[in-house]
């Protein structure tokens, strides 16, 4: 792939991009527009995402991707052969080594720090856009900061199933300004983004939107005094390593109705393993 | 026991080996070549070069063949392509009105300058399967016209000569046309942006939607002024020396639609236009191009918007099918996590509605 420039994209369309992603990280929370390109790669599989890495990556980052938590799901090894390639850049799956993360849905276990960046790939940007399908109207709401129609929704669903029944992309407020979709995150990665010491930043390609969360900002999961925001708990540990703290993903082990829970995060879930065998 | 989906990266690579063998088919039959692809398969590469926003043959010939024939992932292949190669600058717009004529007709007016040209079409052929295909064999030639060649002005000027047409929209001279593939698009867009837009967007699509508005949603009667179908030269000023060189020749597909218009207070009663463009030859394509150009036009125009092919957020977020594809096929990537927030969240509700659960609770 000699015939490509280093990470794929042209010098002026990563300096557009980073211009970009200078605006997302002084605004935390707005939705950047960018003049997204067409990737190697179908939309919604993670080209705003690969675009973001794409325009952020040196020569001497290290690169770890992950689809679900897992470094060896399928479009997380094509992402990551996909840079390899053209930018010839070393990868790992161990969280504390990588530099840069480019993440599908979850945020790792391991507790990230400030030489690290978070990339987060976004189908849909808009958290208020199955509330009202049009962008005119959303940008309005955002821009007038009216976000009652998220609280109506909030709302609803305590009257009507006694709890919010959201539980990915659960919306939250940054720096008590924007409501900001997490991406498709469970709610119990949400936690994770406040005060963060590493930079998040969320490319959709598709949507051709970028937005961030800089270092240490404040990210609040939208609730009510009366029915405080929750994260998901499991009543077993996980199978592989006996963690009851995170996130657990449910595997069908026969056809009589057999499951087990394990960690969806693989490198977490494999290091646990790994550190209890050598305690034996 | 536990089996987790270890391996992607072997399965991708054996994925992929398989792909390539599927798309060779059997070997005892000999392999298609890209050239004969662009011979012979002229409107499928046409349709690549349009939708995909890039006028080389070759190339889409290439995509088509390494696509397997499907040609909305062919459209992906180009597109991809085209976002490597750097930008040099614009031509200047080209001059349908010179364009040297291959098929040009006109559904209003029964003769007129230029002549009706049939050219190589389908229409009024009998769509019976002609079985000697089956074999190979030279096609008789056409008769070739030794009439002299006539210019052909464009039909819709013929009308507004007599009033009875809009002007063409007045864009100032100065003004840069807008381009999506340099900007993002933003609402409400600008007739210019709208019709790159619908340009690039899906074929099929569009067809629906120009479908819709002859059968009631957001009706008004269309006209195929003309259809013209040849080749245009293209034209690009260097910096460096300031005076226009002809960089080659495209050939395009012109569709000037004719619709009814009540008129307005502003506007007297007239006729007002769609257009529609495309490389090569896709006449659908323009044709419905034109049609849901015209129905975007509502709010210009003062009509009503009650349809969906006169929603410009709606058409011009959805008209694009390697957008379209990727979205609704990324729906067979890995969910596990969602969906395992979703599982516990309906067994949870599922558990709370449960008789015990609700005496307990009162």
């Amino acid at each position: 792939m000699t015939n490509y420039n280093f990470a794929y994209l042209n010098e002026q369309t990563k300096k557009m991009i980073r211009r970009a992603l200078l605006k997302a990280i002084a605004i935390p929370g707005y939705q950047v527009p960018f003049a997204s390109r067409e990737m190697p790669m179908p939309y919604g599989w993670g080209t705003g995402g690969v675009q973001v890495t794409a325009s952020i990556l040196k020569p001497d980052d290290k690169l770890k991707v992950i689809d679900q938590g897992a470094d060896d799901t399928t479009n997380a090894v094509s992402i990551r052969k996909f840079f390899k390639k053209t930018a010839d850049i070393e990868t790992t799956e161990i969280t504390e080594e990588a530099s840069v993360i480019q993440t599908r849905h979850r945020i790792p276990e391991t507790p990230l720090s400030e030489d690290q960046i978070l990339v987060y790939q976004v189908p849909i940007p808009e958290p208020l856009r199955f509330l009202e399908p049009r962008e005119t109207e959303t940008r309005k709401m955002h821009a007038y900061e009216d976000y009652g129609l998220m609280h109506v929704k909030l709302y609803e669903d305590i009257s009507q199933h006694g709890h919010i029944a959201t539980t990915y992309a659960y919306p939250v407020e940054v720096e008590g300004r924007y409501v900001m979709d997490p991406s498709p995150t469970p709610k119990f990665d949400n936690p994770k983004m406040n005060e963060s010491p590493a930079l998040q930043l969320f490319g959709a390609g598709r949507e051709k939107r970028i937005y961030a969360i800089p270092p240490y900002t404040k990210v609040v999961s939208l609730d009510f005094e009366d029915h405080p925001f929750e994260i998901q708990k499991w009543n077993v540990p996980c199978a592989l390593c006996g963690a009851t703290h995170t996130f657990l993903d449910e595997v069908i082990t026969d056809d009589k109705g057999g499951r087990m829970f394990v960690c969806s995060d693989t490198d977490y879930c494999a290091k646990r393993r790994a550190a209890s065998e050598a305690a034996e | 026991m536990y089996v987790a989906v270890k391996g992607g990266e072997k399965a991708i690579e054996n994925a992929h080996k398989l792909l390539a063998e599927k798309r060779r088919g059997d070997t005892q039959v000999p392999e298609i070549s890209t050239k004969q692809i662009e011979e012979q398969m002229t409107l499928a590469v046409d349709r690549v070069m349009t939708e995909g926003s890039l006028y080389d043959r070759s190339l889409a010939a290439l995509a088509i063949k390494q696509a397997r024939g499907d040609l909305i992932e062919a459209i992906f292949l180009i597109r991809a392509s085209r976002t490597t190669l750097p930008r040099f600058g614009y031509s200047k717009p080209i001059e349908t009105d010179r364009m040297e004529i291959a098929r040009r007709i006109s559904a209003t007016y029964k003769d007129l300058p230029g002549g009706q040209i049939l050219g190589p079409t389908f229409d009024y052929t009998h769509r019976l399967l002609e079985f000697d295909l089956e074999e190979s064999g030279a096609p008789e030639p056409a008769l070739e016209s030794d009439a002299e060649y006539q210019h052909a002005p464009h039909v819709l000027d013929l009308l507004s000569d007599e009033g009875l047409m809009e002007a063409p929209s007045q864009v100032p001279i100065d003004k840069e046309p807008g381009d999506l593939t340099r900007d993002p698009l933003s609402f409400p867009a600008d007739r210019d942006l709208r019709l790159q837009n619908l340009a690039r967007g899906d074929e099929g699509f569009l067809l629906a939607l120009g479908y819709s508005t002859q059968r009631g949603y957001a009706r008004n009667h269309p006209f195929a002024g003309e259809i013209r179908l040849g080749t245009v030269e293209v034209e690009f000023v260097p910096e460096e020396l300031g005076f226009p060189i002809v960089i080659g020749e495209i050939e395009v597909t012109e569709c000037e639609m004719v619709n009814q218009f009540k008129g307005s207070k502003k506007v007297p009663p007239q006729f007002t236009r769609g257009y529609g463009l495309t490389f090569g030859h896709c006449e659908r394509k323009a044709m419905s191009m034109a049609q849901v150009d015209r129905a975007l036009r509502a709010e210009e125009l003062g009509e009503d918007r009650i349809a969906p092919a006169q929603d410009e957020e709606f058409v011009l977020s959805h008209c694009d099918n390697v957008q379209a594809t990727g979205f609704v096929e990324h729906l067979k990537l890995p969910h596990y996590v969602d969906f395992q927030s979703e599982l516990e969240l309906v067994r949870r509700m599922r558990r709370e509605q449960e008789p015990d659960h609700k005496e307990a609770a009162e």
